[in-house]
């Protein structure tokens, strides 16, 4: 719907591409891990591999948890934006699909958090 | 014995007359120019109103009346004050950690007080009856004087603990401040009526029980005299608030049927926004205060629950239902205030005030009131960062979190029928993505989409580099916040170092 407005009400977003100087904004999460309270945000290059994603970004988010070493990368799950998602690392974010503003939710199976707790 | 003859006095006028000639002796039909373009505000929000004149004005209080009781409870007030300040009121709280709930009403509340003042000043320009025009602007006087008082009152506290030292400046930026802020920049630029649903109804009448009973009690069970006297003298502005909310509220109801609809969508609008914004109070209540009052959940039952549950089946028969998304708000309860806390424990290097582990007993305390959610849940966290902390590891993340777009709150909420996970939502708007923590600001969007497309949302914007820098330090610093002094945990902080050393000294004082 319109916004009731006494006069023309149109405005450009506030969060669009072009205002992050190169970047798109990236969210990553790690399911049953909410020690880590939100999923996390990011200003990345849209050329950035996936394999510098996966390397540099998710350990800086997630290294501190006790499950983080044990996290069996060959079993992992991603999912981008709802839709499971097998991710190629060679290739850049954009490229396969990881836009501004995209959700990657990442899950492994048998780490369930601290004490299993889901934290 | 002379005797002297006495002009008959002039009559003096009978209580009703006065009132009818300060309140709707005030109003007139304007000739010069047409009352539309004197009114502009008046009805482009779709509201229809056949008789400004079938407003009630419950209080019947004007003007002269209002001047002299305000004068009044403002002087017992500084009186209170002053002994406070004279007889080092601050040392008689249970503990600094305290003060902490006192640095969000700060910088969270008050600057909203001033905010309140402005939207009733500029609302009551734009009605056009004198009755709601007059109650307006009594409440753009009062909000003024909260503003003014409780910055008076916990000026005070500045002289010892740190954080309180720019609440203005930081209500503007800081990331959390965002989430008051916001809300009540939604309701102030929104028309009259909006307005008025949003702030006098959905706030004063439907939610404010929960934002000032658990402040005012929590500040009485924690020695914080001042803070009380100046929720004392704010209480009887209150009840005339809450009067006006659920006057405006009818008004509109019974001045044209078309009315309803507007109304309802108001009412769940800002019942969401409201609630969304209490996550706050319901963290404050069951994490900060060293003596407790009552927990979030029991509040929420009280004063939400029973007593709105009566309120809306009283509005039933004008065709109102209790708002959308009270059900979530229910299943919530158990896990609100957890998820809340461990957010600020996580991001507290970011914050003007201290977060801590919850002590045994107080751990105790929060699995008796939670027997469901609490143990299973949240326990295994805390003892988790208490072992770290021993070992010199305190856990900070270190990454930025995702906000909603509606609420700006972190995306920290979880489904409302699994709390183990998070809850994401999200709409497309000109090929825009945008995302949401729930249904409830997920329909907020869906509705005004024009209207949160800009909303300034804090990590984006230190992204955007529009907040000092990129760095931690240089956003602190472009917030006001003292690095290492304001922020951080409480172990160790200079406000635990300083109450550590009053307790001391009245140890040996004590013999």
């Amino acid at each position: 719907m319109a916004v009731a407005a006494i006069g023309p009400y149109e405005f450009q977003p506030k969060d669009r591409l072009e205002n992050f100087h190169g970047n798109q904004v990236v969210y990553l999460h790690w399911e049953d891990h909410l020690m880590f309270c939100a999923p996390v945000a990011f200003p990345l290059p849209p050329a950035m591999p996936f394999a510098a994603f996966h390397d540099q970004i998710v350990p800086a988010a997630y290294a501190q948890h006790p499950d983080f070493v044990s996290i069996d990368w060959t079993q992992a799950e991603w999912k981008l934006d709802g839709a499971p998602f097998t991710p190629d690392p060679a290739k850049g974010l954009k490229e396969q699909g990881i836009g501004h503003k995209s959700v990657l939710v990442l899950r492994t199976p048998g780490l369930t958090g601290i004490n299993g707790s889901h934290a | 014995m002379t005797t002297l003859l006495k002009e008959p006095k002039a009559k003096k006028l009978g209580l009703k007359e006065r009132y009818a000639h300060l309140t709707r002796g005030l109003g007139w039909e304007t000739t010069y120019q047409p009352m539309s373009k004197v009114f502009p505000f008046a009805d482009y929000e779709g509201i229809k109103i056949h008789d400004w004149d079938a407003w009630e004005d419950p209080f019947r209080l004007t003007m002269d009346a209002y001047w002299k009781y305000q004068a009044e409870k403002e002087r017992k007030l500084y009186a209170v004050i002053d002994s406070f300040a004279q007889n080092n009121g601050q040392m008689n709280i249970t503990d600094a950690r305290y003060i902490n709930a006192i640095k969000i009403f700060l910088t969270g509340v008050s600057p909203l007080e001033y905010m309140a003042h402005r939207g009733y000043a500029q609302v009551g320009r734009h009605f056009v009856g004198a009755g709601p025009r007059v109650a307006c602007q009594m409440q753009a006087i009062d909000e003024l004087r909260h503003a003014q008082t409780q910055i008076h009152t916990i000026s005070h506290y500045n002289k010892f603990f740190d954080g309180l030292h720019d609440s203005r400046h930081m209500h503007d930026r800081v990331w959390y401040l965002s989430v008051p802020k916001s809300f009540f920049d939604d309701a102030a630029s929104a028309g009259p009526f909006e307005f008025l649903t949003a702030i006098s109804f959905s706030f004063e009448y439907v939610l404010t029980n929960l934002l000032f009973v658990p402040f005012m009690s929590g500040a009485a069970f924690n020695g914080d005299m001042a803070t009380v006297t100046f929720g004392f003298s704010a209480q009887s502005d209150e009840s005339r608030h809450m009067t006006l909310g659920l006057e405006i509220i009818k008004f509109m109801l019974e001045q044209d049927e078309g009315n309803v609809p507007i109304v309802q969508k108001w009412i769940d609008k800002w019942f969401w926004r409201g609630y969304r914004l209490l996550t706050i109070v319901a963290m404050m209540m069951d994490y900060m205060l060293p003596k407790r009052v009552m927990s979030w959940a029991e509040a929420w039952e009280m004063y939400f629950e029973e007593a709105g549950g009566a309120l809306f089946k009283d509005l039933a028969r004008y065709g109102i239902r209790e708002p959308k998304y009270a059900d979530v708000a229910r299943k919530e309860k158990g896990r609100l205030s957890h998820e809340a806390w461990c957010t600020f424990y996580n991001y507290t290097h970011a914050a003007a005030f201290h977060t801590w582990v919850p002590k045994e007993e107080e751990l105790a305390w929060l699995s008796e009131k939670y027997p469901d959610t609490f143990d299973k849940l949240y326990r295994p966290r805390f003892e988790y960062w208490q072992k770290q902390q021993e070992a010199g590891k305190r856990f900070y993340n270190n990454s930025l979190p995702q906000l909603c777009t509606v609420c700006q709150v972190p995306m920290l909420f979880t489904e409302p029928d699994d709390p183990t996970k998070i809850c994401f939502r999200r709409a497309e708007h000109k090929g825009e993505t945008y995302h949401f923590c729930s249904d409830g600001c997920c329909d907020i969007f869906k509705d005004e989409p024009e209207k949160y497309i800009q909303s300034w949302l804090p990590v984006h914007q230190i992204f955007q580099g529009n907040c000092g820098g990129a760095t931690i330090p240089d956003v602190l610093a472009w917030y006001h916040l003292n690095n290492g002094v304001d922020n951080l945990d409480y172990q160790g902080s200079p406000d635990q170092q300083l109450w550590d050393a009053w307790m001391k000294d009245r140890g040996k004082a004590g013999g």
